[in-house]
């Protein structure tokens, strides 16, 4: 395998803020670095600013005074867009509509002044890149939003840009086509070793495609790491919460037990007090009323094939949410033991 | 009761909402084409108790005769300088405007009233201050020209300029109307294209506004173009109430020659005649209008 790291633009967004002019702060001081050739995925709820640290990233929005963006070795902050050599591929894809699907891809090479020739072998491998061959002479109203995703991603890396911008490129397509033009994109970016900045709001498409996923909430970074760090060491309740399904117990310690409501769960270490510990759903499993740690009564119950998900309550104060395999049938009124994987419990 | 398919139901539906209009459109217009087109045949007078069909002599002398030509060159004349110059003044003023709402909000307001004022006032009494600008020895326009050492001119009595004087205030008058057509068109151009097409390292205003602004606005501007042209093609109230034609017939129009020789000779089949070539000029260029520019502004 090729390590792509290394080759590519680094990123150095430092102290950023952006208070826009009807005062609205929709970014907070923030810091960050991006390595070459890395997949950055900026995460978060709508609204908490993802889009504009990408603008300012872009230069299409300038961070209010003091803030900086790097390229390299090369301040890029009072460079506007058309300088900075980025390709960007926006969420509605603003794609030329009086142009086809060539014209379209040619138009950064076009009026960056390469040669007729470079530009049709550029505009051929594009095409082939993105297996859109058959479109080319289709004008852009006559594309589905697949492919019109693909033509905006194909103009976005034409010109070969130091950097690529996507902005929730796939939020307007359906499930089946969005899980297939991640795979596409996912391979894309490995590809081109090219530096990437991807936001969604989508956690599965931040786990699958980034290298490093940084959580937003309220202009604010809220973590940065690995998917793996991201999931499995939540820095705080709200990444812990925003990222896949978090089940919260809480009860009072007492000389390393925790006693809960429906049971108690050893503790190694913890002072005592109250407490509320985290655990993932597939850290838990279903065991006999009797010898498990908590006791609870099923109350919903979703066969989701490969397994089952169980809504219990009365384990703790809020309900708790098991994962097991799908062989083993359950209904709902049902009373069920529940132990937890204690080396997989979270506490903030 | 005979029961009607419900096709057939939603068939007279149909009808019956379509009918009262089409009739009166009918009653209004149509048949009143008609006659007209029977008339410019004739050499009928109002008043008159009878009348003689004279064939194509009505239309003859329309183009035959020094006036009659006089007043359609004089109409084509005054379209061809008021469509370009109304338009283009009227889409740079727009595109101002528009990017100035974004700096300078209430300046852009103000500024886009006031352009839209000659379009809301009545032109009959905007011809009365027209009158006194342009006076010949106390008008403002002359004094300013001549404080700044440059002759006076005598604006609506000189053969050669006056038809220029009123295709200036048609343009004048005209700006607004399409300025406020081309905002709206503006408004409507996604900002993600103009982004886009900056990415793509278009780093100039003029390819921004070739690649994003004209093209988006093709439908607009060809609105604006028709719109123009019809207009300016029934220029008749700065001509009667400036110029009645003169001097010597040099700013008679289409439809100043019309409203004399209907409604002050009483030449009904002449001024029917002149109504006809003007519908038949009218016609061909909206249709041509509509039928080469219409595919090519739209991209579907
Ligand atoms: N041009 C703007 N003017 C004023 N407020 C804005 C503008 N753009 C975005 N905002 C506000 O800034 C905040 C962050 O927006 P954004 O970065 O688009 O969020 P996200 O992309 O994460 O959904 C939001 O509250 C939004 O309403
Ligand atoms: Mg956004």
């Amino acid at each position: 395998m090729v390590d792509s790291r290394g080759r590519g633009t680094s990123i150095r967004i430092r102290e950023c803020a952006k208070t826009f002019p009807d005062g609205t702060r929709a970014l907070e001081p923030m810091s960050l670095e991006i390595h070459g050739g890395e997949t950055v995925v900026f995460l978060g709820p709508s609204g908490c600013g993802k889009t504009t640290t990408l603008r300012i990233i872009a230069g299409l929005e300038s961070p209010d005074s003091g803030g900086q963006v790097w390229f390299d070795d090369e301040d890029v902050t009072a460079l506007p867009i058309e300088h900075r050599n980025v390709g960007m591929v926006f969420q509605s894809y603003a794609l030329f509509p009086n142009m086809n699907v060539e014209e379209n891809i040619a138009y950064g090479l076009k009026i960056r002044k390469f040669s007729r020739g470079e530009v049709s072998s550029r505009v051929e491998e594009m095409l082939d890149m993105m297996q859109i061959h058959e479109l080319r002479h289709r004008t852009i109203n006559q594309l589905s939003g697949g492919q019109r995703q693909r033509v905006a991603l194909a103009r976005a890396i034409a010109v070969q840009p130091k950097v690529l911008l996507l902005d929730e490129p796939l939020t307007a397509l359906d499930a089946l086509l969005r899980e297939r033009l991640r795979v596409d994109i996912d391979r894309l970016l490995r590809d081109l070793g090219i530096t990437a900045v991807y936001v969604t709001h989508d956690q599965a498409e931040a786990m699958s495609l980034g290298d490093r996923i940084v959580v937003m909430s309220h202009g604010r970074v809220a973590q940065v790491g690995t998917p793996r760090q991201i999931y499995f060491e939540p820095r705080d309740p709200f990444v812990a919460d925003f990222i896949g399904t978090m089940n919260r117990l809480s009860g009072v310690v007492e000389n390393g037990v925790l006693t809960a409501r429906g049971g108690s769960v050893e503790l190694d270490e913890h002072p005592d007090g109250p407490i509320e510990i985290l655990f993932r759903p597939e850290s838990a499993t279903i065991g006999n009323t009797g010898n498990s740690m908590l006791q609870g009564r099923v109350s919903g119950v979703f066969f989701l094939g490969d397994r089952t998900r169980l809504i219990i309550e009365e384990a703790g104060e809020e309900p708790v949410i098991v994962e097991t395999a799908g062989s083993r049938e359950f209904e709902t009124g049902q009373r069920v033991g529940v132990d937890i994987d204690r080396d997989a419990i979270l506490v903030l | 009761m005979i029961g009607l398919s419900r096709r057939a139901r939603d068939g007279l539906t149909d009808l019956w909402l379509v009918g009262p209009a089409s009739l009166a459109l009918l009653v209004l217009i149509f048949v009143p084409v008609v006659a007209v087109a029977i008339l410019s045949f004739t050499d009928y007078q109002f008043g008159a108790r009878t009348f003689n069909f004279i064939g194509l002599e009505n239309y003859k002398t329309l183009l035959t005769d020094p006036i009659g030509r006089r007043a359609i060159t004089n109409t084509l004349l005054y379209v061809a300088i008021v469509i370009p110059f109304s338009m283009i003044f009227a889409l740079l003023v727009a595109i101002g405007l528009h990017g100035m709402a974004s700096w300078a909000a209430p300046l852009s307001r103000i500024l886009r009233a006031a352009y839209f004022l000659p379009v809301a006032a009545t032109l009959v009494a905007m011809a009365i201050a027209w009158q006194m600008l342009l006076h010949p020895s106390i008008g403002l326009v002359n004094t300013f020209l001549n404080a700044i050492g440059l002759p006076g001119q005598a604006w609506l009595s000189d053969r050669g300029l006056v038809l220029y004087t009123l295709a200036a205030i048609g343009i004048w008058q005209t700006i607004g109307y399409n300025m406020v057509l081309f905002l709206a068109g503006l408004a409507a151009i996604p900002g993600h294209l103009y982004e886009a097409a900056a990415c793509d390292g278009a780093d100039r205003q003029w390819e921004r506004f070739w690649t994003v602004t004209w093209p988006m606005l093709g439908p607009t501007t060809l609105f604006v173009l028709v719109v123009t042209a019809t207009n300016s093609f029934r220029v008749f109230e700065t001509v009667a109430t400036l110029t009645k034609g003169g001097p010597a017939f040099a700013s008679d129009t289409l439809v100043y020659a019309l409203y004399r020789e209907g409604f002050v000779y009483f030449k009904a089949g002449y001024a029917s005649a002149i109504t006809i070539v003007f519908f038949v000029f009218v016609l061909v260029l909206t249709l041509t209008q509509f039928g080469l520019l219409e595919r090519r502004v739209h991209y579907r």
